[in-house]
């Protein structure tokens, strides 16, 4: 039989039993509905991790002191205070890839203007800082390099900073507020960046010269860290490379010398980050997929159930020429279509679904792929658990079959 | 019988045993006949006496233990499943007891169904032989209606619409008449005597042995053995038959 015939009578079997179809295909719509919503919750949480990443900065490659931490071997605390300013001087002599560079020292605190307090976090910085987070000052101005040079007493204040300490509305820009008992004068407030996906809050800082937080506030000679970005994407490596071979040159580091100092890009930062989600989703997805396994044996038993109950008509179709393959096909498309139109329902429901999830703040996106693969495993459900039933079908005994009641 | 005449069914001492457990029932025992074009041959027996077991022998549903059965010259022993699926699609007519419509469909649609497993046919073409058997047996102004709207007569008529439609080289009905009244049983012989004379060659397995005087000739079995093997030379008329009957009102 060709194959729009074959199509017609399947149409035409799962038609005259609508309520018993839907039954079965049931398991289907949710098994796919629930692929891909797991799948949208997951491609949507990567964009937005690597969105909030991105609005790190762009091309930020970081160097914090002491040996690769990834074996999560503890170490010596003096290994932690190996970034001098020896260091930040040369990489600034000698840079070809590395176009900003600003040291980093923090200090978190209680900051207080007047009878408002906050506990935040004080970042000494070079001027280069708002170049690599890419950090636009919404008012006042930025410190300048005399303001370094001098250790000058001021900084910029986040946007929580400033709501906290000045609840009324007023212009911070110009006061005075006190952080762990120093006083700095505000001399430029934060464009406000929000809340990242890990739900940190990166409006809650201060930012000084960082020359001023070493000397005035910590009396500390080392940085936590070194910040820099790259010339461009493309020349993340090269820049590593650059800032390796300096930071082993200025550290007296030979040979197989393991490096004391950790270099980490925002490129890598965000792969790790992928490679973290992609996990997450895959369980999901797999959780998911067991219960397009459950529909399918479903589908199975449905199939078989209908091979039963059409015995008569397949022993009448053998008796005037259907082969055993003219059988198997038609029970076979007959599971394909019950599987594939739960597919194509279990799309549209799962399209609903992230829709809702939408609307409840989770950041969803549904990858085109999951539904072409949807549609895949829909057809693949259809053939394997449809198989055996149509088998079954296509090896009845003619005589048997025209006979059975 | 006239030796000019082509052979359509040819039996050669074919032989048909079961293994039922370690029993061996032997449902024919060495059964042997050449049947003409154009013969309406009636096959009578008691029941258990092995007459479906050798239609499904004629029909290709089945192959025999020992023996050779050729079906227009053509050797169906050695047949594979595939083969023989053919051969009924393009030689063979069934007509069954209980009609076997598919259900929820269309006279037209049911005549179709052989046809749908033969790719040389169209749509169209298919359409126009269904149609033709269709008038053939009297249902021309019945094309659309469908299996559950119908009495058993009309169902059986379209049965055999079924089994003509790929005009096959053999019609065999196993008790064709065996679910309907008298009536109705003579208005099914009324239009096998037709297609008879139109040239068909029909077997009828029955165990009514009144109809066994419309055929051309009967064929009694008993024991999976012949018994008798006679022609009939005085066929009487089915259409007189019915018109004796009693009259009622129904159809
Ligand atoms: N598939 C089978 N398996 C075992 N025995 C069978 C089978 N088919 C028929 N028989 C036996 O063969 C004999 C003839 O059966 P059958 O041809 O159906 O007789 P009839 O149609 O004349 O009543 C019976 O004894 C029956 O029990
Ligand atoms: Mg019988």
């Amino acid at each position: 039989m060709n194959f729009l015939n074959l199509l017609k009578v399947a149409i035409r079997a799962i038609a005259s039993n609508k309520f018993r179809s839907f039954l079965s295909m049931l398991g289907i719509i949710i098994g796919v509905a629930a692929v891909i919503i797991m799948m949208a919750i997951g491609q949507g949480s990567k964009e937005s991790v690597r969105k909030n990443i991105s609005q790190m900065g762009t091309n930020i490659i970081m160097i914090r002191p002491g040996a690769d931490m990834r074996g999560g071997v503890r170490q010596d605390p003096s290994a932690m205070q190996t970034l001098k300013m020896a260091d930040y001087e040369r990489i600034l002599e000698e840079k070809a890839f590395v176009t900003h560079v600003s040291p980093e020292v923090t200090s978190s605190g209680q900051a207080i203007y007047g009878a408002n307090n906050t506990s935040t976090s004080m970042y000494g910085e070079s001027v280069e800082y708002f170049d690599i987070r890419q950090w636009t000052i919404a008012d006042g101005e930025s410190f300048t390099e005399e303001d370094v040079r001098k250790s000058a007493k001021v900084c910029l204040i986040g946007k929580t900073v400033a709501d906290e300490l000045f609840p009324n509305g007023q212009d911070p820009v110009g006061k005075t507020i006190r952080f762990k008992s120093i006083p700095f004068r505000v001399i430029g407030v934060l464009k406000s960046k929000g809340y990242n996906s890990f739900g940190m809050d990166q409006d809650n800082l201060m930012v000084a010269p960082y020359t001023t937080v070493m000397k005035r506030l910590l009396a500390q000679t080392y940085f936590s860290s070194i910040n820099c970005s790259a010339l461009s994407e493309e020349m993340t490596d090269q820049a590593i490379e650059e800032l390796t071979r300096i930071l082993r040159s200025n550290h007296k580091l030979s040979g197989d010398a393991v490096d004391d100092f950790t270099i980490r890009s925002q490129q890598e930062m965000m792969e790790t980050m992928s490679t973290t989600m992609d996990t997450i989703t895959i369980i999901l997805v797999v959780a998911a997929a067991f219960s397009l396994l459950v529909a399918g044996i479903g589908i199975m038993n449905i199939m078989l159930v209908s091979v039963t109950e059409r015995t008569k008509e397949i022993g009448l179709r053998m008796s005037v020429g259907a082969r055993g393959i003219d059988i198997s096909n038609q029970f076979l498309l007959e599971s394909i279509m019950i599987s594939v139109t739960g597919g194509v329902l279990g799309v549209i429901v799962g399209y609903l679904g992230t829709l809702v999830c939408t609307s409840f703040g989770l950041p969803t996106s549904i990858p085109m792929w999951s539904i072409f693969v949807s549609f895949a495993v829909c057809t693949l459900i259809g053939i394997i658990f449809g198989y055996f039933p149509a088998q079954k079908a296509a090896n009845l005994d003619p005589i048997e079959a025209i006979r059975y009641e | 019988m006239d030796e000019e005449k082509k052979v359509v069914i040819e039996l050669q001492n074919v032989k048909r045993y079961f293994t039922v457990g370690s029993e061996t029932v032997k449902a024919l025992r060495g059964v042997s006949f050449k049947i003409y074009e154009g013969e309406f041959v009636t096959i009578m027996g008691t029941s258990g006496s092995g007459k479906s077991t050798l239609l499904n022998q004629l029909g290709c549903l089945d192959t025999p233990t020992s023996g050779e059965y050729y079906l227009d010259g053509v050797s169906v022993r050695k047949m594979s499943k595939n083969q023989r699926a053919k051969l009924r699609n393009r030689k063979i007519g069934f007509v069954f007891q209980s009609y076997n419509l598919l259900p929820k469909t269309t006279a037209v649609e049911n005549v179709e169904l052989p046809l749908m497993y033969n790719s040389k046919y169209n749509s169209r073409q298919r359409r126009e032989a269904a149609v033709k058997a269709l008038e053939a047996v009297g249902l021309g102004d019945r094309l659309n209606h469908k299996s559950n709207q119908m009495s058993g007569g009309q169902m059986q008529r379209v049965a055999i619409a079924r089994a003509l439609v790929n005009d096959p080289a053999v019609i065999l009905a196993d008790e064709a008449t065996g679910n309907l009244d008298t009536r109705t049983s003579f208005e099914m012989l009324v239009l096998f005597q037709k297609l008879y004379r139109e040239g068909r060659t029909i077997i009828f397995v029955t165990h009514n042995p009144e109809i066994a005087h419309y055929s051309s000739r009967n064929i009694m079995l008993r024991d999976g053995k012949i018994r008798e093997d006679t022609l009939n030379e005085n066929i009487l008329s089915a259409e007189e038959g019915l018109a004796k009957l009693p009259k009622t009102q129904d159809d």
